[in-house]
């Protein structure tokens, strides 16, 4: 591994200065409007027709809803807190907050009450738009503990007829409300919406954070109106794309895709119908833009090689045939590289057969730009996208800069780099190996929290991402480690980087999500949660009964199988002198699944080491005692909020782990 | 015993007056028993249960009710009418729609149009116009997928559309039995063991179900249950059966009570 860059400073073109009056959210929407009036801006699939809106449409349904909440009595630079899964109503909801000089914060739809509670006392909000009952219901239990909250806003009428609708409106209602005071408001309203400056703020939103407390980050509309004019330029992105609106809206991500992109470039979003219609809609849908997590990836790829099992001899043939010409030359013919005319004709029939009614199922037909992030992407499932001719990129970023740090050009790709750092974007490597940036969509601050404003961002606007990595020489391509508090020293000195590891794990399809420990110790353990999809439909295969996970996590013959990956990466390891350190000793398979629910993940699934590491202690300490087995008993939260335990008795196992390579010639 | 007043419910529902009466019904084979002079009452908009061991003749009951056994004695009244002995279809097309203890889908065909036949009763142009797909036909097609529509979205079915109910789980095939009465738009819905087989998660959700449909739309429902817990917590009113005779009526509470209720439960002692 080349040794990390010190204070090198790797300097892009200079922020491109926005086109004059475009200077706000509501302002492109007007632009739309009248640009492109009638084009569509919105579907939704609803009672299983596609339902869709054109600017001009989105531009009176959000004029009316900010009358509507002038009429509520909203002062500007009041916080409004927007909870529901995605529906254009909602997306609406955060541009007519803007417009009315009103500050929208979303929420995670899926958070719990203690964690809503928390964010929404935190920011003081005063109104809540809110999608059905099960998210008033959420608001309504915690509401003692809200002094702030003035006025609930509901979205989906079922089951709220028997509230008191004292401190409740319907969303229709308070629009229909607003149309009919149009005469008297509408003067109010402009002069709101024209106040609006570039350094308004254009949202909040709250981190997960894997450590402590959400910390409420405030971008501002040059953040979100710049970065989204960079990105759209840098891809080439224009108002004939469609995308498919089904990340979390209080994620960094779905504003940048769904507001700021949208509204930039004039293109369209589409709404699911459900959670359960995703795929569905997809493929209905075919998005050209698209962005998906890596495990999204990773699960898609596992339901078509588990269903390729279950097909005939002959298409199973066919389909390893032609996946092996694609893993061949797939890539290079996306890169618009040169290949033999035979493997031209080879790719040519395999996308006739195979590619191209696999990219139709999987709804990528017509995919020109795809991004994965957030979590590193195993390599196989990175090439097998991409070998299928799906332009499958990476990019690096987080909710601090409005998404984007670094992203992948276009013919630059590969799986273990995030990328080239994005137009505007300035990078540098502090001398701990930690990655500083700053640009166009640096935030402004953190929300009543100087403290950790000044921990993060500098007096110069450098912010400190808290990943460890470097620029590769040659490529100038960006490359993550791990997060640099995570990186470590075992008690022998050498380095310890359990990411690293764990996404070796990971990237076998029958482990789901692990856990290394080993900072500060002699040797590295590990915790595996099995996947579920994949582990069951082997068992099923193998005629291996079990009555749930928890018994399908403990049965010897799973153990032995995770053994062999533990093992396998192990070897992988051991090759690498820096890391070898990191080989996995003991295991365990967890009996559980870790969950945001129980505070063990963020929302974004990320693995919260420190509670982890708190909860099962027990669990820690019989894997370095070296007892054989060990019994637990683990507190659970269910989806509404309730406790209960579940007990267990866990194997341990010991894994081989290579002797490494003493000094390398 | 007759009810002609309403009122309304701590919890906002507002309960009629009395809108299904059964007058001294008894029900045999041959010499068997299965009803034994059973009187009671259903009234609108309340949920009615019918409880009771094994055998004691609730499914019988809720036969009786939709109309597909007839009673050799006595009286069924419907909307303040003395009902003549009627075919099942005539009885569902007065609005009365079921739900089966044993699912009776179309197990070869989709969600969707297992829910469609749910809106026959709904369906008045002519096989020819049909045939043709030409104005009445498809105007009313038209109309009856929005009606089907509404209902796959109140009980969250959207992702299973277009499924084949075959390869559905035990738990969704009921639900999709569900969908299909409510899309008749009955007065009545009587469902027979909607929780039977379910593990707890379902249930809730089927209460959840049963609960919202009664509420939002006021459907009037009777049902029987094994689930103690599930009928006490649903119910407004409960009758209680055994041995083909109704040992117990009232309130979850009063039936909870009834010394009847709890021997035939939990069995005497016998000298």
């Amino acid at each position: 591994m080349p040794a990390n860059g010190t204070g090198e400073d790797y300097r892009v073109t200079a922020a491109v200065p926005a086109t004059a009056g475009l200077k706000s959210v509501p302002a492109l929407l007007a632009r739309n409007a009248s640009a492109f009036g009638d084009k569509a801006a919105y579907r939704e699939k609803e009672f299983g027709i596609w339902q869709s809106w054109t600017w001009s449409e989105t531009a009176d349904e959000v004029e009316a809803l900010a009358l509507g909440l002038l009429t509520l009595g909203v002062n500007p630079g009041d916080h409004i807190a927007i909870i529901g899964r995605n529906r254009p109503s909602l997306y609406w909801s955060m541009v007519a907050t803007q417009a009315v000089g009103a500050v929208p914060v979303p929420l995670y739809q899926d958070a719990v009450g203690e964690e809503v509670a928390y964010v929404l006392d935190h920011c003081q909000a005063r109104f809540i738009i809110a999608g059905d009952q099960e998210q008033v219901d959420k608001v309504l239990d915690i509401q003692d503990r809200l002094k702030g909250l003035d006025h609930i806003v509901y979205l989906d009428a079922r089951g709220m007829r028997k509230y008191d609708h004292s401190k409740l409106s319907q969303f229709h209602e308070l629009q229909a409300k607003g149309r009919a005071q149009k005469s008297s408001l509408m003067a109010e309203l402009q002069a709101r919406t024209d106040a609006l400056t570039y350094d308004s703020t254009c949202v909040m939103l709250y981190t997960s954070g894997t450590t402590g407390r959400p910390k409420g980050v405030v971008l501002s509309n040059q953040n979100i109106i710049e970065t989204s004019k960079n990105s759209c330029e840098f891809d080439g992105l224009g108002a004939g794309e469609e995308v498919l609106a089904y990340l979390p809206m209080a994620w960094v991500g779905d504003f940048i895709f769904s507001i700021g992109q949208a509204y930039w470039t004039g293109f369209c979003t589409n709404c699911p119908e459900s959670a359960g219609t995703m795929m569905l809609d997809l493929r209905e849908i075919g998005p050209t833009y698209y962005f998906a997590p890596p495990r999204v990836f990773e699960t898609q790829l596992t339901n078509v090689m588990i269903r390729m099992e279950d097909a005939g001899r002959f298409k199973k043939w066919l389909f390893h045939r032609y996946m092996n010409v694609a893993k061949r030359v797939g890539p290079q013919i996306l890169d618009g590289k040169s290949v033999g005319l035979g493997d031209k004709l080879s790719y040519a029939l395999g996308n006739l057969f195979v590619y191209g009614p696999l990219k139709n199922t999987l709804g990528f037909t017509n995919v020109r730009v795809g991004y994965t992030a957030g979590e590193a992407i195993g390599p196989e499932i990175f090439e097998f996208y991409r070998s299928l001719g799906i332009n499958l990129k990476q990019l690096y970023g987080q909710t601090e800069a409005s998404v984007f740090i670094t992203q992948q050009p276009d013919n630059e790709v590969r799986p273990d780099t995030v990328g080239v750092p994005s137009p505007g974007v300035e990078l540098k490597i502090a001398d701990s190996g930690e990655v500083f940036y700053r640009g166009p969509g640096t935030f402004v601050e953190y929300f009543q929290n100087a403290d950790s404003t000044a921990d993060t961002k500098d007096p110069e606007g450098w912010v400190a991402t808290g990943d460890a990595g470097f620029i590769e020489k040659d490529s100038g391509h960006l490359r993550i480690i791990d997060r640099a508090k995570d990186v470590g020293k075992m008690a022998d000195g050498r380095l310890f980087a359990p990411k690293y590891v764990e996404n070796k794990l990971k990237f076998f399809p029958n482990i789901l999500e692990a856990v290394v420990f080993g900072n500060g110790r002699d040797r590295c353990c590990a915790f595996i949660n099995i996947d579920m999809t994949a582990v069951g439909n082997w068992a099923e295969r193998n005629n291996i009964a079990y009555g749930g996970y928890q018994e399908l996590s403990q049965h010897g013959q799973v153990l032995d199988m995770i053994q062999r990956h533990v093992e396998e990466v192990n070897a992988s390891v051991a090759s690498d002198e820096m890391l070898s350190g990191c080989q996995i000793h003991r295991f365990l398979v967890l009996h559980k699944e870790l969950d945001a629910d129980d505070g063990e993940m963020t929302r974004t699934r990320k693995v919260r080491r420190r509670i982890i590491e708190e909860k099962f202690a027990d669990l820690i300490d019989a894997l370095y005692d070296g007892s054989p087995q060990i019994s637990t008993t683990t507190e659970v939260t269910y989806e509404d909020g309730r406790k209960g335990s579940i007990s267990a008795t866990l194997e341990l196992r010991d894994a081989v782990v290579v002797q490494a390579q003493m000094a390398a010639e | 015993m007759l009810h002609s007043e309403s009122f309304v419910t701590p919890d906002g529902r507002t309960i009629g007056p009395t809108v299904m009466e059964m007058k001294n019904i008894t029900l045999r084979f041959g010499g068997v028993v299965a009803i034994k002079d059973i009187s009671f009452d259903i009234r609108e908009g309340e949920i009615r249960a019918i409880i009771g061991p094994n055998g004691a003749g609730k499914s019988s009951m809720l036969n009786v009710v939709s109309g597909f056994y007839n009673p050799q004695e006595g009286e069924v009244w419907y909307k303040g009418a003395k009902r003549p002995p009627m075919k099942p279809y005539q009885v569902a097309r007065q609005g009365i729609a079921r739900t089966f203890q044993n699912i009776a889908l179309f197990e070869g065909m989709s969600v969707l149009d297992n829910v469609m036949t749910g809106r026959l009763n709904h369906m008045t142009s002519g096989i020819f116009s049909q045939a043709l797909w030409w104005g009445k036909a498809e105007r009313e097609e038209v109309a009856n997928r929005e009606a089907v529509e509404k209902v796959i979205d109140f009980l969250e079915i959207q992702h299973i559309r277009k499924t084949p109910v075959a390869r559905l789980p035990y738990g969704l095939k009921k639900r999709v039995e569900l969908a299909r009465a409510l899309a008749a738009e009955p007065k009545i819905l009587l469902l027979d063991e909607p929780m039977a087989g379910m593990n707890v998660e379902e249930k809730e959700d089927m209460s959840r179900f049963i609960l919202s449909v009664n509420d939002e739309f006021g459907t009037t429902i009777a049902l029987i249950e094994h689930d103690m817990g599930v009928v006490m917590d649903l119910s407004d009113r409960v009758v209680v059966m055994d041995y083909g005779k109704k040992i117990g009526d009232g309130t979850p509470d009063e039936v909870r009570g009834n010394q009847a209720v709890i021997d035939a439960y939990l069995g005497v002692a016998h000298d």
